[in-house]
């Protein structure tokens, strides 16, 4: 009795703990704090070197403010279907959260297939990772970007499978939360690089 | 425990996903989950790279003893000092410290395990396979030779392997910290026994806390930087390429951003390690536990706005020397207040000196001198004669060695008898201390002089006429007198450790809630999660106020270590497992594929991936 | 412990004494021989004796309370009074360091901005140019290009700018103020890889960082002529501990005097002479690199500089490879023309395989160029 009772207490994704937030919830918490100064390292490295490349291609020559707008606007709403996916498990809803999941797998996917899109066209217009500075510090920021919702797609796609053989189920639904946590931050941390980089206007 | 909790099938997962089941031998320390297991596999590896940092420098020593020497050419030597900067930060210091919280953390708070156990034992494998590709770089190709800080441009411009090696070799070990920053993090806010409330935590646990935050926000910075050396040395991208507009000074700024919360990183464990020292050998409590406490943080916090003092020649102008010079007078302050503090304990106690207390109190007395060579480098135009000097040299040594590894020591003498159940012996472990006292202050108090007398950092060989000589060579002798003692200290432990099992629970009559279970702690470590009513709760259940400050022994029957030898009834432990070992393998092929083969890095990646995905997926309990 | 004790505070002292009297330090910083150093060592020196007080305060409680407090044998051990904290010392404590560090604060930030402001009046402007693994000096007013060695006159203050020259990471010239360059645009030769360097000469002034790709400034003035030794002090490849120069003061006259010798077109050997022969090994393989103002090469184009230090008057300087070797000892001179990486690792200099015969030449040639 007393042993099932501490099993239980090792595996309940509610154990009691002193701040109230589970484990693993504030471990993600944490971690993405982390995160943060990541990119913001990054962020700054791109921002301190801007205008300062000796030759081009520049900023406004491989710019499409249109395509990325819309590649962006997609992110966004996989963070939609991210939160529907949640609010679908906590009410015991699996069929449901299985389409969200995979929407946001989806949508992830069609911003990282916007991005590889538009590398390539920068590519073809002559920016590379070793043509200038801007190329340098403008494919090492988004590549890190980019990884990071490659993880992120992993992730949700492991939620998505894992839940056939009823691994995903109400009871532990933090799971898909924290994943959420996760994938909410990478689209946050895209919306600060699209402002930053594409938006905000620099000279050549 | 599942850190992404997936339910089990009841325990029946068959296969390759079967959890391993040894106890007891080889295979049992390789699976192991344990926090005291992987705190001492962390603290017997970080000696063994003590020894050769130790070896490293001696070299150094020898080579600096005369004038216009030649016993290591300067690319040897460049290697050699590069090496025992690296090794004795990231693969001493950093895991010896590890070691003790790791161990004693859940202990100290009255928990079982940390938050996530296996990716504790992670970090650990991470780390022991970061030190050896570090150290393969001597057989494949050249060791890391542009200093342990790797200045660009130089750093990239160099034409060997090794800062390659360096560059990957310190990321595997940022994500190890990065990884344990967060777990224990985890642990010491979410698993504190009942009634432990933050300001009832032993001052160790605080300091452990703030190292843990600065940890997580320092390494990201330094992870970019290694990503930006790295992809310029193999990629050819310009991050630090003034040629094509970029600035070299970027890496110095990235660096320190990190370096220097790490050298906090380094002394605020060992800084807790003496306030709970302290006042155990003089029977009263800590003086000023919250403004120990505050001065912790507060030094935490400052620590991440002083790094340009690195940098005060770099040339950044005066209105940035003067911000970074005042922001790093203030960190003095807080600093200060723990030295009073830990004045102030031992004032008017009952003060004994087993090893223990001679090594707490030698930091106190080594870090004050270091701390205040830190506040002449403060004043920014005195900076402009003693950066990149020996006056450095001598004041970082005096924090790290005389501050950090001496508290370190004293932890070890102090809670041996605790983690192996027997006591170092008393009088080796004096000359151990005397001797390296003295050989510390030999080798490293004249540093002082022969920096602001001209010798510069880093440099193979120096000319007879600049009259640097004698103190070389002094500093040499005493840095063999160290290693003497560390040869001691050595022998103290074979000899100790083949003394039988024969300690009580608190042999030391401490505070903290580790000494209420046995020694060495069982595995689940508590039979019952003691309840906590007060700061320094053991010391409360053996003593009773009687009037305000005065105590008496509880009478007996009351008390003590309320252990039994018991089994540990109804206690469910985490299981151990294979993965975390399988993932850092993947994770090394992946470095070596890095610096070698895309195909090998390849295998590295999906090795890692499979690791990840097991762990994810491997069943709780057997 | 009473015993042990003093004898480590005996040590200590006698440790202290001799440090103050190290002989022959001809890079110290303790021994400011200009008005900039001078600013520098007054400001250490009282914050170094405030820390020493400091010191014997703080280490002295230390030692007094382990002995006072130490329980002695034969006493029954008490459990002493579970003192807390003292909220009003802990104010006390806080406060009074933060004041006397303010104290040190104000002249910390007059002096920084002191010393960064560029100097008015008769002012010396001179270009320090920082290669792998020597410092070449260049007078642009004056028309005078030298190495290893900085000749200045008393009694000036001279501005100092610095650019660290070589190559980047495709192999380009790392662009530096120092170095204008020709009308078309290009970036002059360099030799060696473009590293972070540091100017160091303590007697007269504090550093700074030679940063590629940054023109960093430094002023320093001597009161006295003499000659003052100083280095590179941020590591920079393989043979950083050999990047050594020094700086040469003379009096106004003394320092005209030069100037003028400088600035005249080498010396030319006299023709059958071995420095003539000497001179036909130069301009065999030398002037690839280096500069001899005044000769003519075989197309009759002027010898200009290409990546290594100007020779024009080789024999007036007393040290030379980073400052580390004599100009006057034929030995070294022949060994570094002999192989030029077995004396300094990594040197970018080729080792052109001369034999001993053109070796004795070349240096009976380099010693005619006074």
């Amino acid at each position: 009795m007393q042993e099932q009772a501490a099993i239980h207490v090792f595996e309940s994704e509610h154990e009691a703990t002193s701040t109230g937030l589970p484990n693993v919830k504030l471990a993600m918490w944490l971690f993405l704090a982390s995160d943060v100064l990541l990119f913001g390292a990054l962020i700054t490295s791109y921002v301190v070197y801007r205008g300062r490349s000796v030759v081009g291609p520049y900023p406004n020559d491989v710019f499409d403010i249109p395509f990325t707008s819309v590649s962006s606007f997609v992110l966004l709403a996989s963070s939609l279907t991210m939160v529907l996916a949640l609010a679908s498990v906590q009410r015991g809803d699996l069929p449901r959260m299985r389409l969200w999941l995979l929407a946001t797998a989806l949508l992830g996917l069609a911003f990282v297939g916007g991005q590889v899109y538009e590398f390539t066209t920068f590519y073809e217009e002559g920016l590379t990772l070793t043509t200038n500075v801007f190329g340098t510090t403008f494919y090492v920021l988004t590549g890190f970007h980019g990884t990071h919702v490659a993880i992120g797609i992993l992730m949700l796609l492991s939620l998505f499978s894992l839940s056939f053989g009823g691994r995903i189920t109400q009871r532990n639904s933090m799971t898909v939360e924290i994943v959420g946590l996760y994938w909410h931050f990478v689209d946050i941390v895209w919306i600060v690089i699209f402002t930053v980089v594409y938006l905000i206007p620099t000279g050549p | 425990m599942a850190s992404v909790s997936v339910p089990t099938t009841g325990g029946r997962a068959g296969g390759l996903l079967r959890r391993p089941t040894a106890t007891t031998g080889f295979w049992s320390w390789v699976t192991t989950v344990d926090h005291k297991k992987i705190g001492i596999l962390y603290g017997v590896t970080a000696f063994a790279f003590f020894i050769v940092g130790g070896t490293e420098a001696l070299l150094i020593r020898l080579q600096l003893a005369q004038p216009d020497q030649a016993l290591l050419s300067p690319s040897v030597y460049n290697e050699i000092f590069t090496m025992h900067g690296i090794t004795m930060v990231f693969l001493v210091v950093m895991p010896l410290s590890a070691a003790f919280i790791n161990y004693l953390i859940p202990l100290m708070i009255g928990a079982r395990d940390v938050a996530f156990p296996r990716l504790n034992a992670l970090s650990y494998w991470l780390f022991l396979f970061a030190g050896i590709f570090i150290y393969s770089s001597w057989f494949l190709g050249g060791a890391p030779n542009g200093g342990w800080f790797g200045y660009a441009p130089n750093a990239v411009l160099d034409p060997t392997r090794g800062m390659t090696f360096y560059a990957i070799g310190l990321l595997m070990a940022g994500v190890a910290s990065t990884v344990s920053a967060i777990n224990i993090a985890v642990t010491i806010l979410n698993m504190r026994a009942p009634g432990m409330t933050l300001f009832r935590m032993p001052v160790f646990a605080w300091m452990s806390l703030v190292v843990q935050f600065l940890l997580a926000f320092s390494l990201p910075i330094i992870t970019v930087a290694l990503f930006q050396l790295l992809f310029d040395k193999r990629f050819g991208t310009h991050f630090f390429d003034s040629v094509a507009g970029a600035d070299p000074v970027l890496w110095q700024h990235l660096f320190w951003l990190f370096g220097h919360p790490e050298v906090y990183i380094l002394i605020l464990p060992a800084m807790g390690i003496v306030s709970e020292i302290l006042p155990t050998f003089a029977r009263k409590p800590l003086f000023g536990y919250q403004f120990v406490v505050f001065s912790g943080i507060a030094i935490g916090f400052i620590g991440f706005g002083v790094w340009v003092h690195h940098m005060y020649a770099v040339g950044l102008g005066p209105i940035a020397n003067t911000a970074f010079g005042i922001s790093t007078i203030i960190i003095a302050v807080p600093t200060g207040v723990k030295i009073f503090n830990w004045l102030g304990t031992m004032w008017k106690g009952d003060l004994t000196f087993p090893t223990p207390m001679l090594f707490a109190i030698g930091f106190v007395a080594m870090f004050v001198i270091g701390g205040l060579s830190g506040v002449t480098h403060s004043v920014v135009p005195a900076d402009y004669q003693q950066t990149d000097t020996y006056y450095i040299v001598a004041h970082f040594h005096y924090v790290l060695f005389g501050g950090a590894i001496f508290g370190l020591f004293g932890g070890m003498y102090y809670w041996w008898p605790k983690v192996f159940g027997r006591k170092l012996n008393e009088g080796l472990g004096k000359v151990h201390f005397w001797l390296m006292l003295i050989g510390f202050n030999l080798t490293f108090g004249p540093m002082h002089v022969l920096g602001l007398q001209g010798m510069p950092r880093r440099i193979q060989t120096y000319p007879e006429e600049l009259g640097l000589t004698f103190w070389n060579l002094v500093s040499t002798v005493g840095a063999f007198m160290i290693a003497l003692a560390v040869l001691l200290f050595l022998i103290n432990v074979a000899m100790t450790q083949r003394k039988p099992k024969a300690m009580d629970a608190d042999p030391w009559d401490a505070r903290t809630l580790e000494w209420l279970t046995t020694s060495p702690p069982p595995e689940h470590n508590f039979d019952e999660i003691p309840t906590v009513h007060a700061l320094d709760e053991a010391w409360h259940r053996k003593y009773v106020e009687t009037a305000p400050g005065r105590v008496v022994p509880v009478p007996a029957g009351g008390s003590g270590a309320d252990e039994a030898a018991s089994a540990g009834h109804g206690v469910h432990l985490p299981a151990p497992s294979y993965y975390p070992v399988v993932a850092s393998l993947g994770v090394l092929l992946l470095g070596y594929g890095v610096v070698f083969s895309w195909w090998l890095a390849g295998v590295g990646a999906v090795v890692m991936l499979a690791g990840l995905y097991a762990w994810a997926l491997e069943p709780s309990v057997e | 412990m009473r015993t042990r004790t003093r004898l480590i505070l005996g040590l200590a002292a006698l440790a202290a004494s001799a440090a103050a009297c190290a002989p022959n330090a001809q890079q110290d910083s303790l021994n400011p021989q200009g008005p900039y150093a001078d600013k520098i060592y007054d400001l250490f020196v009282p914050v170094f004796w405030i820390a020493v007080g400091v010191f014997v305060v703080v280490e002295g409680l230390l030692l007094f309370i382990a002995l006072r407090y130490r329980r002695r044998k034969g006493r029954a051990a008490e459990i002493p009074p579970q003192i807390h904290g003292n909220n009003r010392l802990e104010i006390g404590w806080t406060i009074l360091p933060a004041l006397i560090l303010a104290g040190v604060a104000v002249p910390t930030v007059t002096t920084i901005f002191d010393l960064a402001r560029e100097p008015q009046g008769d002012v010396l402007e001179v270009n320090v140019l920082a290669h792998q693994w020597w410092w070449e000096f260049d007078y642009p007013q004056e028309g005078v290009n030298t190495a290893n060695e900085l000749h200045i006159p008393t009694g000036r203050p001279v501005y100092l700018t610095l650019c660290a020259v070589g190559l980047g990471y495709e192999d380009q010239p790392t662009p530096s103020v120092c170095q204008p360059g020709p009308p078309d645009g290009a970036i002059p030769a360099a030799i060696g890889d473009g590293v972070i360097h540091s100017f160091w000469v303590p007697e007269l002034a504090g550093t700074q960082d030679v940063v590629p790709g940054q023109a960093n400034t430094l002023t320093l003035q001597a009161d006295a002529p003499g000659r003052y030794s100083g280095q590179c002090k941020e590591f920079c490849g393989l043979s950083h501990a050999y990047m050594k120069f020094a700086v040469v003061a003379h009096t106004p006259e003394d320092y005209d005097a030069w100037l003028r010798g400088q600035q005249a077109d080498a010396v030319m050997p006299e023709s059958g002479s071995l420095a003539a022969t000497g001179m036909d090994v130069f301009l065999g393989q030398c002037i690839a690199c280096h500069a001899v103002q005044g000769l003519e090469d075989a197309n009759g184009n002027p010898v200009v500089a290409n990546g290594g230090p100007n020779l024009t008057h080789f024999a007036s300087r007393e040290c030379f490879a980073g400052c580390w070797l004599q100009n006057d000892d034929p030995e070294e001179l022949a060994a570094w023309l002999d192989n030029p990486a077995a004396v300094k690792q990594g040197s970018w200099m080729p080792d052109y395989g001369l034999t001993p015969d053109e070796i004795d030449a070349v240096v009976a040639y380099l010693k005619g160029l006074t």
